[in-house]
């Protein structure tokens, strides 16, 4: 992996909730994930940045197994990711994820969306499916609009709606790919805010953004990748004050400076 | 008109036998359309290359042929002993499962790709994913083909017909064989097939109506 050391405040604890071990993927001819070996600890957030078409998105998709893997390990609080089929949905569950692009279930009520999984795949009681759900709603600011349609919310209201719906799963850790890059400039912070609260509420996190402002401020660790690997990763303070490699060097000067 | 009021116990037979054979051969064709159709998209390749033989067999292969597999192939290899209604309904019902799995299928692929990538991060196996999540939301575009795909079926019934089955087609052999005028027969058999169709037709605009105003 890479030779930088990393501080000990942000050095991953003995017992990694994800630990991933020498893992590669290709896409075809491109080699996407190369020898990644990444470790989030129980209670940590961990922020993945870097160029577009670094990776990130990959490595994301591949710790909840939406990706396959073509060599390495990963394995989530101890147990190795299985092959597709019953035990991969029961750890999937275990495993929260936040896209882009929301990906709220679309026929379904904001409502409808947090109770589905917990009924479904938990077996949870409809009545308690909904308290919790009501309860979830509220807690990320949009209580008020559990019966409407995704397609009548905002893309913010829709992305909490979306983070309501992955914690209603009682996951381990929450994985968010770029979760307010597809949002207007007035709508980030609302997300941003609810990922905060997460993070001060001791959840494991796994987060690729650009916004920069919650690395600082909610990271323990930032991971910053380039052409598939793991170039560089430090604290937050001494990744932005003190970038060690060139190309992170060369990131940071072009999305912090403009 | 007289040779339908003479002969209406023969014209209501064949009737009720049309949309007996065409509701049971659709039910038989949906679910199994359904099910191929999930074959297909499934993550297991022996099912994938199940449901593509299946499809490319039933879709390429002439109905008339199908029913002659039914009567003289399959009781010889497989079931010996079917009655020519069943032959019927296993020939109808296969055939046209093969044009409803692709219908759902294509329905299948409007629907984005992040809908099932969700449902299957919340940990939904492949098949809730499928019946929760994804076939709902292809149900609105796959309604219109599969009104098509019923009506053809309503007419390919006909061909039962002609291998004995008691339906609204084979009325119309019994009587100009008797020396009715055929005109007025074919007339009335051609109205009853219309009731039919209409009635496929109707039923799957107000579905459709349905699902529009349901989001
Ligand atoms: N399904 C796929 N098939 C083929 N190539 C893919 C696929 N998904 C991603 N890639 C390629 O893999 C590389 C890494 O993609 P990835 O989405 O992980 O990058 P990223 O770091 O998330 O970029 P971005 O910041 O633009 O989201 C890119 O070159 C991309 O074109
Ligand atoms: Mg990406």
């Amino acid at each position: 992996m890479t030779e930088v050391s990393v501080a000990k405040d942000a050095a991953p604890a003995a017992d990694g909730l994800v630990v991933l071990k020498n893992v590669n993927k290709h896409f075809g001819a491109l080699h996407v994930l190369q020898d990644i070996d990444l470790t989030v600890a129980r209670g940590e957030v961990v922020v993945v940045i870097g160029p577009s078409g670094s990776g990130k998105s990959t490595l994301c998709r591949t710790i909840n197994r939406l990706e396959t893997i073509d060599s390495g390990d990963i394995a989530i609080d101890g147990r190795p990711l299985p092959q597709e089929g019953r035990e991969l949905a029961r750890l999937r569950a275990d495993v929260g994820m936040v896209f882009q692009s929301f990906n709220l279930f679309a026929h379904k009520t904001v409502l409808e969306n947090v109770m589905l999984g917990q009924v479904k795949v938990r077996k949870a009681d409809k009545k308690a499916a909904e308290e919790k759900a009501r309860a979830l709603l509220d807690r990320v600011g949009v209580g008020t609009q559990a019966d409407k349609y995704p397609a009548q919310l905002s893309g913010g209201q829709q992305q909490r709606v979306a983070i309501a719906r992955a914690l209603a799963m009682d996951p381990k850790v929450m994985l968010f790919d770029e979760p307010t890059s597809a949002l207007d400039p007035e709508m980030i912070n609302e997300v941003l805010e609810v990922m905060q609260q997460l993070a001060r509420d001791g959840m494991t996190m796994v987060v690729v953004t650009h916004e920069m402002g919650f690395a600082r401020s909610a990271a323990n660790r930032v991971v910053f990748m380039a052409d598939g690997k793991i170039v560089e990763q430090a604290t937050p303070d001494q990744f932005f004050s003190n970038p060690r490699s060139d190309r992170a060097k060369d990131f940071l000067s072009k999305i912090l400076h403009h | 008109m007289n040779v339908l009021l003479d002969h209406l116990p023969e014209f209501r037979e064949g009737f009720i036998g049309t949309v007996l054979l065409t509701l049971a051969s659709g039910l038989l064709a949906m679910v199994l359309g359904v099910v191929i159709a999930g074959f297909r998209v499934s993550p297991i390749a022996p099912l994938r290359f199940f449901g593509t033989a299946w499809v490319t067999l039933f879709r390429n292969t002439p109905l008339t042929l199908l029913f002659l597999v039914a009567w003289f192939v399959v009781p010889v290899i497989f079931a010996p002993g079917l009655n020519p209604w069943t032959k019927a309904l296993l020939a109808l019902g296969f055939y046209t499962s093969a044009f409803v799995c692709e219908a759902v299928r294509s329905g299948i692929n409007t629907v984005p790709l992040g809908q099932a990538e969700a449902a299957r991060s919340i940990g939904m196996t492949f098949f809730q994913t499928l019946r929760l999540i994804v076939l709902p939301q292809a149900t609105r575009t796959v309604i219109p083909p599969l009104s098509s795909i019923f009506i053809a079926l309503t007419k390919n019934s006909a061909i039962a017909g002609a291998f004995s089955v008691t339906e609204l087609f084979g009325v119309q052999k019994l009587l100009s064989d008797k020396g009715f005028a055929i005109a007025w027969i074919f007339l009335w058999v051609a109205i009853g097939y219309l009731v039919i169709t209409f009635t496929i037709s109707g039923l799957f605009r107000l579905l459709e109506r349905r699902m529009g105003v349901a989001r």
